[in-house]
């Protein structure tokens, strides 16, 4: 099986790689189409800012690229929310997978709300083949400011004074906001559960 | 909901750890992936590698063990310990570092702590402030605690924050290696007044230390080294203790 993580300017790229080979499997980064189209399963992972890591992926025809994919896609992070259609992040128009806006934390008056969110949260309400054998409730690590609302094609929730979408999916694609790559045993079983689709 | 989190800190010298003693469960206690490893899977939610090596060889060194911790622990890592340049940064983020620290490097050149958050993001950039309470107030020292300033610590972590500093890991030098607690009043300030997470770091000695500072000092993480080396607090037990007393942790 060939899994390919596409390469972009966007971080943690490495991390991701790393939990494939903890895995046993033999992640490619690659920003290649031919590798890309090629592949059995794709990675679309990333940190970083929103309208940087879209003009980056216009300029090199991969925003469409990425769209007309058949196989499996998991998209992790920010690159779950350029999988969405689009952010307040520098008001990015997005990749459009996922009909779902992304929007920035704001702290409530009477509360002051650290952003970014950072740290481990727990993840409820999990509909989707990627959670099996990852129990309700389980605490995956969060890096981001901006999440994506809620909507039909929500699988998972997590509670930030609001609850998000802690992972979406629609078709052959799947995205989550945490880093599973980080996300000790039950990231490791999504990742794994990805790959055995 | 978000968890505090438990961050066991291990320093690195020539690729070594420093402190420890041997664990039954691990064959080199001075290797720090396997030590590293082992808090993992006792449920440390992060950890803090710092490197005291100071030869040429360093950044190679460093470098190499980042990818080999990166490669083994599966949560993530924070590296610091004489970072002064974006290229280190560039280095140490592209080896596998989740987070780099800075410190005195930051306080001589504040520019340091812009370039990165724009070059990097503010969410892998930790500003670390080591200070000691005296004359009435909580003053900035640098390198390692040796040399101070005249610069108060909420003033300066305030402004770090305003240059795109991601997170503050707080070491109270009054406190670091007493046993006696962490120094509540500073780690309350910081918290209560930046929209960043804080890390309380120094004097950790009973679990009823991390109950105050989450829950007095309202500390997003508290950070400690030999209590756990030492095997005097283990992780596990803590985090038991933790939630019975009500304080929201990851198991």
């Amino acid at each position: 099986m060939k899994t390919a993580i596409i390469k972009y300017n966007a971080g943690n790229i490495r991390s991701v790689q790393f939990a494939l080979d903890r895995l046993g499997v033999n992640g490619i980064v690659t920003d290649n189409p031919e590798e890309i189209l090629s592949a059995d399963r794709v990675i679309f992972p990333g940190v970083g800012e929103a309208s940087t890591a879209m003009r980056y992926l216009k300029e090199r025809n991969l925003d469409k690229l990425i769209t007309s994919l058949q196989q499996p896609v998991l998209g992790i992070c920010l690159g779950m929310q350029l999988l969405c259609r689009h952010s307040e992040e520098n008001d990015t128009p997005c990749l459009g997978v996922f009909d779902v806006e992304v929007k920035r934390f704001t702290s409530p008056v009477e509360n002051l709300l650290k952003i970014p969110q950072i740290g481990w949260n727990n993840i409820t309400g999990l509909h989707s083949v990627m959670f099996e054998h990852v129990p309700e409730n389980s605490y995956m690590y969060f890096v981001h400011s901006y999440y994506a609302a809620l909507g039909a094609d929500t699988v998972a929730i997590t509670n930030y004074v609001i609850n998000y979408s802690a992972a979406l999916q629609k078709d052959n694609f799947y995205a989550v906001q945490f880093h599973p790559e980080k996300s000790a045993e039950h990231g490791s079983r999504i990742i794994e559960n990805f790959l055995n689709l | 909901m978000l968890t505090k989190r438990i961050i066991p800190c291990l320093d690195i010298k020539d690729g070594r750890t420093v402190k420890g003693i041997n664990f039954e469960n691990i064959r080199d206690a001075g290797d720090p992936i396997e030590l590293g490893a082992l808090y993992a899977s006792q449920g440390a939610d992060e950890l803090v590698f710092l490197d005291i090596t100071a030869t040429n060889e360093r950044r190679k060194t460093l470098s190499e063990l980042v990818t080999r911790i990166a490669r083994h622990v599966n949560i993530p890592f924070t590296v610091g310990g004489g970072i002064a340049e974006v290229e280190d940064v560039n280095v140490l983020l592209q080896s596998g570092a989740d987070k780099i620290s800075v410190n005195t490097a930051a306080f001589k050149n504040p520019g340091l702590v812009d370039s990165l958050a724009r070059e990097f993001g503010s969410q892998c950039i930790v500003l670390a402030i080591d200070t000691r309470f005296e004359d009435g107030d909580w003053y900035v020292y640098l390198n390692g605690g040796r040399v101070k300033t005249d610069r108060k610590a909420f003033d300066w972590a305030k402004e770090a924050v305003d240059r795109g500093a991601g997170e503050i890991l707080l070491t109270s030098m009054n406190n670091d290696g007493t046993k006696q607690g962490f120094a509540l009043d500073i780690t309350a300030q910081l918290s209560q007044n930046l929209h960043v997470p804080v890390i309380a770091s120094g004097g950790a000695g009973t679990m009823e230390h991390f109950v105050d500072v989450f829950e007095k000092a309202q500390a997003d993480a508290a950070l400690a080294a030999s209590i756990f080396h030492y095997k005097e607090i283990e992780i596990p037990e803590l985090k038991t203790f933790l939630y019975g007393k009500g304080v929201n942790v990851r198991f």
